[in-house]
């Protein structure tokens, strides 16, 4: 296992999840996504940092004594496609992946048809997720597809 | 198919589509049978449509279902502020199947999750249709004598008719060759066009209906409704491009006939209606025999 050796702009976590490489827009989408507003755990967020990757600068949160679902993590893939997930015990990395856009999407996404049942009645959107390169969005209730310019977040 | 929802056409496989139009042949030759005695029919109509509920009310009738239901949401509950849910909960209680027509798209999708009793679609706003394009997979087979290999134009607005992007969905089935005729600004759809492009089949496109009338085994008209242009100028160049009159038809195939959804307003003249090429009519009463096999089908009773 890899020990984090050299110097971090933000302190290291000894057990928890770090999520690296957002764009630096979208750190506090993905901190409402993934729900932290009313965690009570020690998070560390860090917005324009240098990166290699992104040219923009990178965005970065960690959460400690967390780990996240496969199901959780992905609905961030949405705002932050370039994300990495790592997670660490006793400061070593035990996993790092990419995340990935799940082929079904529940919630977090609102219908754009303005004529679609989701958007008048009490209901969970849902969607098929049809093209994941360009992304696209079929609801499942309305069959419309909502492209990528037009998602909205709920 | 007992219990199963009817939501999508493609929610039924083609055997069970075709089993359902097998069905209907035999309600057309004997339409009363009593085989729904003692089952309650809910018509859950939230935007009216006099004609769809009653192909509904009529069916359940002649195989001697009780039909309850409201033609109107303004009658119902929904005035005061009930969710679609609890009305579905609420009538599941009291009906063995729920035919909707809602004007929102997706009602009958999620009216179906929610249900304890199977929903058929009856139209959600500008999205799904199936019984209607049922009946007309019903219309071309029984005048054609087959549903392959067919040439078939639609005719009209082709970019918001809901129909025409089923029955194109439900015809690629069949290798059938579309001839599309529309005014420039109200052609099919790419998704819908994709569709005919998936299935390896191959579709034309004319704003002019003399072109393909000596084409095509089947005519299907729909309205082109002067809402749908922004610039009234345009209708009025457009609006006759996609009326059929009798004297057009001259050079059509014997076996050509004419189907239309209904209501017509102008897209057929009243001259067509004495051609042995109308069929609009036979079309609608054939919904009450499709109806009926729906209805046997998602009972279970047959």
């Amino acid at each position: 296992m890899e020990k984090i050796s050299r110097e971090l702009k933000v302190s290291a976590i000894e057990n928890g999840t770090v999520i690296d490489h957002i764009p630096s827009n979208r750190v506090f989408q993905v901190i409402r996504l993934l729900d932290l507003y009313d965690s009570n755990e020690q998070i560390f967020v860090g917005v324009n940092l240098e990166s290699e990757k992104l040219k923009d600068g990178k965005g970065i949160v960690k959460v400690s004594n967390r780990y996240f679902a496969d199901w959780e993590i992905d609905k961030i893939s949405l705002v932050a496609p370039t994300a990495t997930l790592i997670e660490i015990k006793d400061f070593c990395i035990v996993e790092k992946r990419k995340v990935a856009i799940p082929d079904k999407i529940q919630g977090i996404v609102k219908c754009f048809n303005p004529n679609c049942i989701t958007n008048h009645q009490p209901i969970t959107t849902c969607f098929n997720v049809v093209d994941k390169d360009d992304l696209k969005l079929q609801c499942h209730y309305c069959e419309k597809i909502t492209a990528k310019e037009n998602i909205v977040f709920l | 198919m007992k219990n199963k929802n009817l939501v999508s056409i493609s929610d039924f496989t083609k055997e069970e589509q075709l089993r359902i139009l097998d069905l209907a042949e035999k309600f057309e030759k004997q339409p009363r049978q009593k085989i729904l005695d003692g089952y309650v029919v809910a018509t859950l109509f939230f935007e009216p449509s006099t004609r769809t509920r009653l192909s509904f009310e009529s069916a359940s009738s002649r195989l001697g279902a009780k039909v309850i239901g409201f033609s109107d949401a303004s009658s119902s509950s929904v005035i005061k502020g009930e969710t679609l849910k609890d009305t579905i909960l609420m009538v599941g209680g009291y009906a063995d199947v729920i035919v909707m027509r809602h004007p929102r798209e997706g009602a009958a999708r999620f009216a179906a999750e929610v249900s304890k009793v199977p929903i058929i679609n009856a139209g959600d706003g500008a999205n799904q249709h199936p019984t209607q394009c049922l009946l007309d997979l019903y219309s071309i087979r029984k005048t054609q004598g087959t549903l392959d290999n067919l040439s078939v134009a639609f005719v009209g607005d082709l970019k918001y008719g809901r129909t025409v992007h089923s029955l194109t969905m439900a015809l690629s089935q069949y290798n059938t060759t579309f001839h599309l005729v529309s005014p420039e600004s109200l052609k099919l759809p790419g998704s819908v066009k994709r569709h005919i492009k998936d299935h390896n089949l191959e579709y034309y496109q004319y704003t002019d209906l003399n072109d393909v009338i000596p084409k095509v085994d089947i005519l299907y008209m729909t309205r082109v409704q002067r809402e749908r242009f922004s610039d009234p100028m345009e209708y009025e160049k457009v609006k006759d491009s996609c009326i059929l009159s009798k004297s057009i038809m001259t050079n059509c195939k014997p076996n050509m006939k004419v189907l239309h959804p209904l209501p017509r307003v102008n897209e057929i003249n009243e001259d067509v209606d004495t051609t042995p090429q109308a069929y609009y009519f036979q079309q609608a009463q054939n919904g009450v025999y499709v109806r009926q096999a729906i209805l046997a089908s998602i009972l279970g009773v047959i």
